[in-house]
């Protein structure tokens, strides 16, 4: 099993999970959040002077999959999330030793299901 | 037709032009008193939110202050029997109305509205002044020795240099024109205001040790449009009800010509205003805009009567343009902080539309209405400055160090204005 995190641009999340679903993906988690790349932010203009916004506000959404599935679910968030543009985020996969179901007790593949 | 009948006739026409003009003032002095209504919406939304709630309660009550003290000797300074052209009288309280036997024996000299309506024209036009201090000192001052500043500004300071202009004291006799008050009240507010800003000195983290300016932008700018428009529209009271007549033709047309121009210097302003920061800063600037408009209206305040509305349009343009370059004069040259641009806003601009009076009105002359600015610009600075020493000596001006950073609504109100969205920012 791996849990895949992706950083996103705000406005891409409802292609982005559009995307999942048609994947196959049952559920996912989304936070707000905020950082910054090579970029450092950007500056913004308040009554003529600049100032940074260092920490440009995000969406990491968290999914855990078969490790089968996890090809599939990373080229759905790259295809959808893309805009081709710096600030399109990351995508970081990593593995998941156990998923329990807390409801039922279930684990692993049938949590995940 | 039976001289009785006429002479019913002539009383009831009387009576009902005194109805009607007494009404017009006192419907305008409410657009004025919503006017504080605008400055609570602007400044709460150009400051931060951690400052929201203490801007809002200073505001209120800056209002309140600047009503009870008013009654109690501010309009009996301004209005009251002067010892000389200089030195106003002073008594307590206000006096009664007109007897319908002043108003029916008409003529020249017959009261034309009520005495009272007058004294609820004249004290939102004292609250206006004190909100313009308000928003240039804030994020830093303590709430009280604000309220302390505000008993004796709109109890003394205002009052003295009003009975100066509009008390028929020695401005007005040397030919001062200032209609509804770009000297006497915002070139008035904005003096008090640099004074208190000049002590105080600039919000933390507003100038780097190097030198540089940083931007702190204001939380809300929705709120800040909202009180820019209520503004707009309480200036129509401002500038329309200072006509303080209605119930004639040439009145009435008067009146409907100081509309049009306080709202086409407005526009006049913001256009202007939105211009220039576009080609100086390369975005369309918001706030610069709002102001621009704001510095429209002051500049149009000392004569909206004279001028075509083609001049107006000019006169407001001249003004959005002239409060962008001293906005960022006062902030990257001389380091004044001002959160909302007051002093550029009521203070620079004052100037300009005290001198732009000159432009339409042939009784204007370049030597009173300069004599006018200096006077007024004198009295106020130095008295507020010595009052603000006072207040600083007694109970200190200027929140903790600490207090800033936590934010004046917790430290001064012990609350916060959202407190769903408790995170500190600096």
């Amino acid at each position: 099993m791996k849990m895949i995190r992706a950083i996103i641009k705000p406005f891409r999340l409802d292609d982005v999970k559009e995307k999942l679903l048609e994947a196959g993906v049952t559920g996912l988690t989304v936070t707000e959040v905020r950082g910054h790349g090579r970029q450092k932010g950007h500056t913004e203009l308040y009554r003529g002077a600049e100032y940074s916004v260092d920490f440009v506000p995000k969406t990491e959404l968290s999914v855990v999959v078969m490790s089968e599935m996890v090809d599939t679910v990373v080229d759905a968030i790259v295809e959808s999330a893309r805009s081709g543009k710096v600030g399109d985020g990351k995508i970081f996969v990593s593995d998941v030793e156990k998923v329990i179901r807390i409801r039922t007790g279930e684990t692993d593949v049938e949590a995940l299901s | 037709m039976e001289p009785t009948v006429t002479t019913q006739l002539a009383g009831d026409i009387l009576q009902t032009k005194y109805a009607l003009d007494t009404f017009y003032f006192l419907v305008m002095g409410a657009f004025v008193m919503w006017m504080a209504a605008g400055f609570s919406m602007l400044e709460a939304g150009l400051v931060r939110s951690k400052n929201t709630a203490e801007i809002l309660t200073k505001n209120i009550v800056l209002y309140s202050i600047a009503c009870v003290m008013y009654m109690l000797i501010g309009y009996n300074i301004m209005y009251g029997d002067s010892i000389s052209s200089m030195i106003p009288g002073f008594s307590f309280g206000l006096g009664g109305d007109n007897e319908a036997a002043a108003v029916l024996a008409g003529g020249e000299d017959a009261p034309y509205y009520s005495n009272l309506s007058d004294f609820f024209f004249q004290v939102v036009f004292v609250a206006t002044a004190m909100s313009i201090v308000s928003g240039a000192v804030a994020e830093r001052m303590k709430l009280w020795a604000f309220f302390a500043f505000a008993i004796v500004f709109t109890g003394i300071i205002y009052p003295t240099q009003g009975m100066w202009k509009w008390g028929g004291g020695f401005l007005d006799e040397a030919g001062f024109l200032d209609f509804a008050g770009s000297g006497v009240v915002h070139m008035a507010g904005a003096a008090a205001a640099l004074s208190g800003v000049l002590l105080l000195g600039a919000r933390k983290g507003k100038y780097g040790k190097d030198g540089s300016v940083n931007a702190i932008p204001g939380a809300n700018l929705p709120m800040a449009t909202l009180g820019t428009f209520i503004l707009w529209m309480g200036w129509f009271g401002f500038n329309g009800g200072s006509e303080l007549k209605v119930s004639d033709i040439a009145e009435a047309n008067a009146t409907a010509m100081v509309f049009v121009n306080t709202n086409m210097a407005a526009a006049g302003g913001c256009i202007a205003a939105l211009l220039l920061a576009r080609l100086w800063f390369g975005k369309a600037d918001l706030t610069m805009a709002l102001n621009g408009a704001l510095a429209g209206l002051v500049s149009i305040t000392a004569e909206p009567l004279t001028p075509s509305p083609e001049l107006a349009t000019l006169i407001g343009a001249i003004g959005g343009a002239l409060v962008v370059v001293s906005i960022i004069t006062l902030d990257t040259k001389f380091k004044i902080d001002d959160p909302v641009g007051a002093i550029s806003v009521h203070g620079v601009v004052g100037i300009w539309g005290l001198l732009a009076v000159c432009l339409s009105n042939p009784d204007a002359t370049l030597a009173a209405q300069l004599m006018g600015i200096g006077v007024i610009f004198a009295w106020v600075f130095g008295t507020s400055l010595i009052v603000w020493l006072i207040v600083k000596a007694v109970m200190g001006i200027r929140v903790s160090e600490e207090e800033e950073y936590e934010g004046l609504d917790v430290g001064e109100c012990g609350l916060e204005a959202y407190p769903e969205f408790n995170q500190t920012r600096t």
